[in-house]
């Protein structure tokens, strides 16, 4: 079992996905149980399913300098970026600590690949149109190459792609780049975007389900696909010892198979073991698990084999209901959430469940509810068998 | 600029057209062999089982190749050992493959090639073979991704006190996407590196503020060039080599270089 990590605090933090732009959006839509899912009405050819599209991130044009970063993409972190006073965050982190003190590890499970997809589409005599012959948008890292760009900060930068567990594990990157004292913060989170490659990749999959996605359900028969970006500002407590905590992580690999999970879920086990072990807590301690439940048959299956571990009173909800699934950016935007469920004091509910599966059902939030959350855990489970768990914590008191 | 991190290097692993081992690579590098005439065109990945390595890409069988010389090298059970797996572009091939099909006729897209797509499929593939349920990653940094992945294995060994595998590998690029990345020839290396001191040769690595050094001239520079993606990968390789001096800057971010020093 790894040792207990000393706490980090979140000092900021920021999410931007169907349920709107910003903090307040997604508190609002969680707490009231408004859905963010739509028809689809985003890939290139006809599919039925829902979505869970970002409002707006066609016209959030980015500026003349970074003109060159221009995808769907990359617009959509640099929304991402301006909600919540993120980037004033980001200078204030800049300017304690110097740039090169500051990491950036951003997850992405295919970045920009809609800019290469688009110039598939448009290819002048077997060579991408003018305007994409773009070499740095069409590499999984022109994420990070971008917000790096955008913010200034001039430290170690990493892009993360283990599917969807890849803005999960950026924490725990940043977290042991932190204890070395390689730098003094990390701005961390995920951006992906809706793209034909996911959309008809989890489709020959018959992993899509027609209808909004039903996570937990009885009848659950696939996912909806989202967009997000989702950033955290992570720096040591006295930096801001009122801040909610990052206190701890696990990585595991079901060392499975390629896209179904271990049966009997030993790589999330061994994720959540690890996640308590650095957190120095046990199992009942846990208020509030915001779970990956994708609403494909098998996930849903395997995850909900966790739950006894956890006390009657801890209450457990897969948000994709309302965002869909994420996938890259899915395990920071639920980070995001599980911070929202800690300030706020309430349980985001499992939105669009309708007959919950009887294993899962003691502890499932079908009801939005108000209650403390003192520590609040995230689940991330992706391609590859590639697992992680994040538990966050209340800051110290005012 | 920090402290330094201590690593020993336990195990080495290369595979290039015409160098299908380290063995052969440190031959070419110290200009004592040429590249091998005859030399198999793909890589072997024997440690796959051979119903995954037939449905393996290029590039999961380049990564499986280089981390099984590695730890082989290294006598470590890979089921204990946790893995980062660096890649500039991933699947290039499939990326064209699949570009292609969904600019064409997007329902036909193959399940296997869209699962084999994904940056992660060479720590998939590798943790399935080898039974290893430890940490696995995948990470880039575009033309800085050698630094930026071997700064994250060595800081994930040193963290955390384990012994810990780090490949880096990229495969030859095809149709027009070619234009974008200028990547024509595989190659991939992989490293088995231990925390602290003790055997093995030692590898010690610090954050420099400001800009990398031009890397040194190699022995074999076609590949530096048909692969520019793993060029510095291949600066650290000659230095292993015994062929360069030893200490290497490279760029690792906008702001910072990784300074390598190697000691026998």
């Amino acid at each position: 079992m790894p040792e207990r990590i000393e706490p980090l605090a979140v000092a900021a933090c920021s999410a931007t996905s169907a349920l709107g732009h910003g903090l307040a959006a997604q508190f609002e839509a969680l707490r009231s149980g408004r859905g963010g899912l739509r028809a689809n009405d985003f890939s290139s050819a006809s599919l039925e399913c829902r979505i869970g599209r970002v409002a707006g991130v066609e016209d959030a044009a980015l500026p003349a300098p970074l003109a060159h970063w221009d995808c769907r993409n990359n617009r959509l972190a640099w929304l991402g970026l301006q909600q919540d006073g993120l980037m004033d965050a980001i200078a204030g982190a800049v300017a304690r600590h110097g740039a090169t003190r500051v990491a950036l590890i951003l997850g992405t499970s295919t970045a920009s690949i809609g800019a290469t997809e688009d110039a598939y589409r448009r290819l002048d005599r077997g060579r991408f149109p003018e305007d994409l012959q773009r070499p740095e948008i069409h590499t999984p890292h022109s994420l990070v190459a971008f917000v790096a760009d955008a913010t200034g900060i001039t430290g170690p930068a990493l892009t993360i792609s283990t599917a969807c567990s890849s803005s999960a594990k950026v924490f725990a990157s940043a977290e042991r780049l932190i204890r070395l004292g390689l730098v003094d913060a990390a701005l961390v989170g995920g951006v992906d975007t809706l793209c034909d490659s996911v959309l008809f990749g989890f489709h020959s999959l018959e992993l899509v389900s027609k209808q909004a996605c039903r996570p937990f359900d009885t009848q659950r028969d696939g996912i909806s696909i989202g967009e997000a970006a989702a950033f955290a500002l992570l720096e040591r407590i006295d930096a801001a010892p009122h801040a909610p905590r990052l206190l701890g992580y696990g990585e595991s690999s079901d060392a499975h198979h390629m896209s179904t999970p271990h049966p009997e879920g030993r790589g999330a086990q061994a994720a959540l073991d690890d996640a308590l072990a650095r957190a120095g807590i046990d199992a009942s301690a846990v208020d509030y698990v915001n779970l990956h439940g994708t609403a494909t048959p098998k996930n849903d299956e395997v995850e909900a084999k966790l739950l006894p571990r956890f006390a009657q009173r801890t209450r457990a909800s897969s948000t994709k209901g309302f965002t869909g699934h994420t996938l890259g950016a899915a395990g920071a935007l639920e980070a995001v959430f599980a911070l929202l469920a800690i300030e706020h004091g309430i349980v985001p509910p499992n939105l669009g469940c309708g007959e919950p599966m009887p294993e899962a059902a003691p502890w499932l939030a079908l009801q939005p509810s108000e209650r403390r959350i003192d520590v609040a855990l995230s689940n991330s489970f992706g391609f590859g068998g590639n697992n992680a768990c994040l538990v966050f914590g209340h800051g110290g008191a005012e | 600029m920090s402290v330094p991190l201590a690593l020993r290097i336990m195990g080495i692993g290369a595979w290039a057209p015409g160098a299908p081992d380290w063995q052969c690579l440190q031959a070419i590098l110290r200009g004592e062999a040429a590249a091998m005439d005859g030399a198999p065109a793909r890589p072997a990945g024997m440690i796959l089982p051979a119903a995954e390595r037939r449905r393996a890409p290029d590039g999961v069988r380049l990564a499986a190749e280089v981390a099984a010389q590695a730890t082989g090298m290294a006598g470590i059970d890979p089921a204990t050992v946790p893995c980062v797996f660096a890649s500039t572009q991933g699947e290039l091939a499939i990326t064209d493959y699949v570009c292609e099909t969904l600019a064409r006729s997007p329902l036909e897209l193959s399940p296997t090639k869209f699962h084999n797509s994904v940056l992660n499929a060479p720590a998939g593939y590798w943790t399935i073979a080898t039974g290893c349920t430890g940490a696995s990653s995948a990470v880039t940094a575009h033309h800085r991704s050698f630094a930026a992945g071997l700064l994250e294995a060595a800081a994930f060994a040193c963290a955390e006190d384990t012994p810990v595998l780090f490949a880096a590998c990229d495969v030859a690029s095809t149709g027009p996407l070619a234009e974008m990345t200028r990547t024509t020839l595989a190659f991939g290396m992989a490293l088995l590196l231990q925390p602290g001191a003790g055997d093995g040769v030692r590898l010690n690595l610090a954050l420099h503020r400001g800009e990398a050094e031009p890397v040194p001239a190699v022995t074999w520079p076609v590949v530096a060039r048909d692969n520019p993606a793993n060029a510095d990968a291949l600066a650290l390789l000659s230095l292993l080599a015994g062929a360069n001096a030893s200490n290497l800057r490279l760029p690792l971010s906008s702001g910072l270089s990784l300074d390598m020093e190697i000691e026998p």
